[in-house]
């Protein structure tokens, strides 16, 4: 297996230079995800429009600090790429791809007209070690999309509550 | 073996033939992690279980006999490598870590005098692998003693300057790592060990990183218990070993209750087995008990001082070889006195800063080399200065200055791979 069908020079690129990197102040949750194995840490913002609007509510902004390999960095910038802009049900649905094809075991391709850059990945699910590295932005995503809906729910609920008094 | 030939010792590790990836010869500088075997072991394994295997201490018939010989053959060889005073004192156990959660267990159990309770104080450092760390942070939990800690100067080495405020007088336990696996430092243990008798704890030294490289005598160490693990000393994975002072084992409360570590065993109570087989309970890993025996075999008739010259040698050529890549800082000790058989380091590259561990690892295994990456069970030293994690290049006697070199063009290559 030769390393370079991990290391695509599209990866290389990303962590070379990372798209929306750095945290910014809009924000609806702030999630802090590790991966033990190596160490990687990601500090992950997400700001949504509407929130309260649930799964269509609209991933306005993801900033994030992070330290770790290549994979995980090279991530963490082709998801932000990828989701922002998209509804939460749509950037869900692209992590759930983006999972499975880390699942396939060097197995699958994975389809470019959903996971754009993100396919570039394919290779690394041939490294079991390196899996957790590609897929913790991901994970950091899903549980702060999760918790800003959460709180978006609540506001909804109380400016309810208070419009009916 | 008066003169160490280490071209002559890879001849009996079969594995260091093998190649990976494309052909590429194993350069395996992933010893502080487990160390290949060599035939002698593997041989003496499979010839226990060919020709005399059968549980130990439990039969009449002909294997049962031999197999217990092997078995306790195998205690007498690690009480003769390690200078015990009594074989009764050597107690097989899992790894390092079972050995370490069995003293700590078994201390948070005992009562008077040795036990741990509120008021009183453990000691063990910011250099200790997890498996220091954590057992005594259960046994504190449990009993109410306070945990505290030598701490790191900034070249790796222990912080000494306030030893007597560290171990005070309500220290009862002094737990500290002879050989650091992540920063290859060899602690001067003496200092540690009057200090700690002065207030009167009980010393536990995890020998696991020292068991391997040094001449290792467990009297002259002056400690009460020491551990250490099998696998990294040219043995299987799966057998460990506690040593500790007779009248210590005999008077602290048993760990793991079962089957033949009972004297009589009634309904309402039992009573218990003299040391060792207080401390074995069940079935133990007799294959592996054998195999390090013949790891000790093999380490003895290298003699262990000629293997602490091969690695010392290793360790000044590689400390030398890795100062001139350019971007390479070490992590620990930056000189070769008291380095033990481990260089822990981090690599950066002009233009993108520090490349992590893991893609290093990655691109180095391309090559054929293994390293090891992350924070080698020791995050507490990575947080200490500040690193996600480091590279670790170990060695053993099979290492050569050819697999330093390599590693170095290895580096060179990384850098070139990952500069933009």
């Amino acid at each position: 297996m030769k390393l370079d069908s991990m290391y695509q020079e599209i990866i290389l690129d990303h962590y070379r230079n990372p798209h929306h990197k750095g945290l910014r102040d809009e924000f609806g949750a702030e999630v802090h995800h590790i991966n033990p194995t190596c160490g990687d840490e990601v500090t992950l913002r997400v700001h949504l429009t509407d929130p309260g609007s649930g799964q269509d509510a609209v991933v306005r902004d993801v900033s994030y600090e992070s330290a770790g390999c290549s994979i995980s960095q090279a991530s963490a910038s082709v998801m932000s790429d990828l989701v922002i802009g998209k509804t939460v049900a749509e950037a869900l649905k692209v992590g759930d791809v983006f999972l499975e094809l880390m699942q396939s075991k060097g197995e699958a391709e994975g389809d470019e007209e959903v996971l754009e850059d993100a396919v570039a990945f394919a290779g690394v699910s041939k490294f079991p070690a390196r899996v957790k590295c590609a897929l913790l932005s991901w994970m950091a995503l899903k549980d702060a999309t999760a918790q800003a809906l959460a709180a978006g729910a609540d506001v909804a609920q109380e400016t309810k509550e208070s419009g009916a008094q | 073996m008066s003169s160490f030939d280490v071209e002559l010792v890879r001849k009996d590790f079969p594995i260091l033939e093998r190649t990976v990836g494309d052909g590429q010869p194993l350069v395996y500088l992933d010893s502080a992690a487990s160390s290949q075997k060599p035939r002698q072991v593997i041989d003496a394994m499979n010839a226990y279980y060919e020709h005399h295997h059968a549980n130990v201490h439990r039969g009449v018939h002909t294997l049962a006999e031999e197999a217990t010989a092997a078995y306790e053959g195998a205690r007498d060889k690690v009480a003769a490598f390690i200078n015990a005073p009594d074989r009764r004192e050597v107690i097989f156990t899992k790894n390092s870590s079972e050995a370490l959660n069995l003293v700590a267990s078994v201390l948070g159990w005992a009562g008077e005098p040795y036990g741990l309770g509120r008021g009183d104080r453990v000691v063990i450092t910011q250099m200790e692998h997890h498996s220091n760390i954590v057992p005594w942070q259960l046994t504190c939990q449990r009993s109410g003693a306070e945990l505290a800690w030598l701490n790191l100067t900034d070249d790796g080495r222990l912080d000494l300057s306030n030893l007597d405020e560290v171990i005070d007088a309500s220290t009862k336990v002094v737990s500290v790592v002879h050989v650091s696996n992540i920063l290859g430092t060899i602690n001067p243990l003496d200092a540690i060990v009057r200090r700690a008798h002065d207030v009167g704890a009980i010393v536990v030294v995890d020998a696991s990183q020292s068991a391997p490289h040094l001449p290792l005598d467990v009297q002259r160490l002056g400690a009460d218990f020491v551990a250490f693990t099998g696998h990294k000393m040219l043995g299987p994975t799966g057998i460990g070993v506690l040593w500790g002072r007779a009248e210590l084992l005999s008077e602290l409360p048993p760990f793991l209750g079962g089957g033949e570590m009972v004297g009589t065993v009634n309904m309402e109570g039992s009573t218990y087995a003299p040391i060792p087989h207080k401390y074995e309970a069940g079935t133990m890993p007799i294959a592996e008990a054998i195999g390090l025996g013949a790891a000790v075999d093999y380490l003895t008739a290298l003699g262990m001082e000629n293997v602490a010259a091969h690695e010392r040698e290793l360790v000044g050529y590689a400390l030398e070889r890795l100062g001139t890549v350019e971007g390479l800082r070490l992590v620990g000790p930056q000189t070769a006195e008291a380095h033990g058989a481990a260089i822990s380091f981090t690599l950066e590259v002009e233009g993108l800063g520090e490349i992590h561990p893991h893609d290093v690892g990655q691109v180095l295994d391309e090559q054929g080399i293994a390293v090891r990456v992350g924070q080698h069970c020791a995050r507490p030293v990575c947080v200490r200065y500040g690193i996600p994690a480091t590279t670790r290049a170990s060695f053993s006697v099979y290492t050569t200055k050819a697999e330093v070199d390599a590693l170095v063009e290895g580096l060179e290559y990384v850098k070139r791979f990952f500069g933009a």
